[in-house]
């Protein structure tokens, strides 16, 4: 990167360091941090939406929905993350090139299944083989940014379910009593004031996403920690400008760093939030708020 | 995001018109096990099979791209499409055999090695780490020794210099640049053991076609000298030739 650095043997402390830190495979961790925010900031209002939805569906007058509703909250919740991450994906990923092989393929006269191969026509595979690199890491993307949305779609599920119980009774009977449909009574006054209940559990969820993210791996999609685990390996002089010891511990360190100044800051936003959703509710927080003004 | 999946929504459709068995080989490897295959410096696969897979591709008239995957999961990728060859240092073994096809072997039948922290370790009775799903984990296991196993090759060394394992037990290859970079604080220990029936590459088995190709080229790369140059310019002047 720096002009200086063409000979880092010759080079000491920080000079050598700035070079260290600026290789080619560095950037590699500092990109894979832009991928870990980029998920997040993906997958959590993809997963609150699945949430959303399954909370609705399993509180729906309909049986069939609340049926899909229940068993999905049911099914991801009572399934470990590391089975559903290395067993769901693949599957997800054959399903969709199983649909794919059926529509553009319809005249290929081989078993998709040949022993322990799954193999579809060239054209039906995702992404083509033909498809450049960057293909395949959107791809991975995609599919990961899914999976997360799923697997933490169902905990806020259960979350806002319960949310949507909490708010008081004495809130619903008044809109109905003011003759609002069920439809209304449902956007105008259970969805705004449901938040304040559903918070504390969500933040929760949110903290557990950011720390699920080296799942990734999993994926296949390197993330910041498999790249911590291989710049800190040791580096014999054979194959690398800048050899060094076993230096994970400080490369873990640095993770460690990271993760809690990012799970500070999403805890100072929070309570931000968790103050504003707080203003006027009937909640012992709300109550608190009142007092502060009169005083 | 939806930028990016509708530019690769184009590029997907823009690429089937030129879908053809193989239009782009994808090679997957570990990046961990240098001299065989590392990411260098510049973030780049590199190392003995870097040079071989591209040399390979370009005498078979093949467009290759590298793609990293961690050794556990090697094989179950492969067999599901998600790459079309393991180039990683595998060695060929009756068991992996049973899931997927190898080429002939491109390195000859290994020595295995025992590399300690100090001289007076008894691998047959001992701590020994391996990577986990390779022929060394699978040689210790049978042995009298107790397996320590790990993910990465990297860790199985990382163990014995903090003194969680007496020795590690891999490839004679791998370790001997990391004995002669650590300056005495690492030695080997007890025999050197034949394992496996050389280094080949992974196909699946439903793959004919791919495998025939890089099979013939490997031949020619044989007969014609440029693969035992390559098997000095890495592994050093006293490394096993065709």
């Amino acid at each position: 990167m720096f002009s200086f650095c063409a000979d880092p043997q010759n080079l000491e402390g920080l000079t050598w360091l700035s070079c260290y830190l600026t290789t080619g495979k560095h950037m590699s961790i500092y990109y894979a941090v832009g991928t870990v925010l980029l998920l997040l900031a993906i997958t959590a209002p993809i997963a609150l939406g699945f949430g959303f939805g399954g909370a609705v569906a399993a509180r729906s007058r309909i049986a069939p929905l609340r049926w899909f509703g229940k068993s999905y909250v049911a099914i991801v919740r009572g399934v470990p993350d590391i089975a559903f991450f290395l067993f769901f994906v693949i599957a997800l990923d054959q399903g969709f090139e199983y649909l794919r092989h059926q529509i553009k393929c319809p005249d290929w006269d081989l078993p998709i299944r040949q022993g322990n191969d799954f193999v579809v026509c060239a054209a039906a595979k995702l992404p083509l083989s033909t498809s450049p690199q960057y293909v395949h890491e959107i791809y991975g993307f995609f599919l990961a940014v899914l999976t997360f949305s799923i697997v933490f779609g169902a905990f806020a599920a259960n979350v806002l379910f319960g949310a949507m119980r909490a708010v008081p009774k004495a809130q619903i009977e008044t809109a109905e009593a003011y003759g609002l449909s069920h439809r209304q009574t449902f956007w105008r006054i259970l969805v705004p004031q449901m938040w304040v209940y559903a918070l504390p559990g969500l933040s929760n969820l949110w903290m557990v996403l950011i720390k699920a993210t080296p799942l990734l791996f999993l994926l296949g999609v390197e993330d910041i920690v498999y790249w911590a685990r291989e710049l800190g390996g040791t580096k014999t002089p054979q194959f690398t400008d800048y050899p060094h010891p076993d230096w994970r511990m400080w490369y873990f360190f640095g993770l460690l760093v990271f993760y809690l100044c990012f799970t500070k800051v999403s805890e100072i936003v929070l309570t931000r939030i968790m103050r504003k959703l707080t203003k006027g509710q009937a909640t012992l927080g709300g109550e608190a708020q009142r007092r502060e003004v009169v005083a | 995001m939806k930028k990016l999946l509708l530019s690769s929504a184009l590029v997907l459709s823009a690429g089937m018109a030129f879908a053809d068995a193989h239009g782009v080989v994808r090679l997957g490897t570990e990046g961990a096990y240098p001299p065989y295959n590392f990411i260098n410096d510049a973030g780049e696969v590199d190392g003995f099979e870097r040079e071989l897979g591209d040399e390979l591709c370009a005498r078979a008239a093949l467009t290759c791209e590298w793609v990293t995957n961690d050794w556990d999961s090697i094989i179950p990728n492969l067999v599901s499409g998600n790459y079309d060859v393991i180039i990683a240092g595998m060695s060929i073994t009756a068991e992996r055999d049973e899931v997927i096809d190898f080429s002939q072997d491109y390195y000859p039948p290994t020595a295995s090695a025992y590399l300690a922290a100090s001289e007076d370790v008894d691998v047959a009775t001992g701590v020994i780490s391996a990577q986990t799903a390779t022929i060394q984990a699978g040689y210790i296991a049978e042995s009298g020794a107790t397996l320590l196993e790990f993910a990465t090759p990297d860790e199985t060394i990382a163990a014995v210099r903090n003194g969680e394992a007496d020795a590690v037990f891999a490839d004679y290859d791998y370790l001997a640049p990391v004995a002669e970079a650590s300056g005495g604080e690492l030695m080997f220990v007890g025999e050197r053991v034949a394992l496996g029936g050389g280094v080949g590459m992974g196909f699946r088995e439903s793959d004919t076609e791919l495998r025939d190709k890089i099979n013939a080229a490997v031949t020619s790369m044989k007969a014609d000298g440029s693969l035992n140059a390559l098997l000095v310019k890495w592994f050093g002047e006293e490394a096993a030739q065709y």
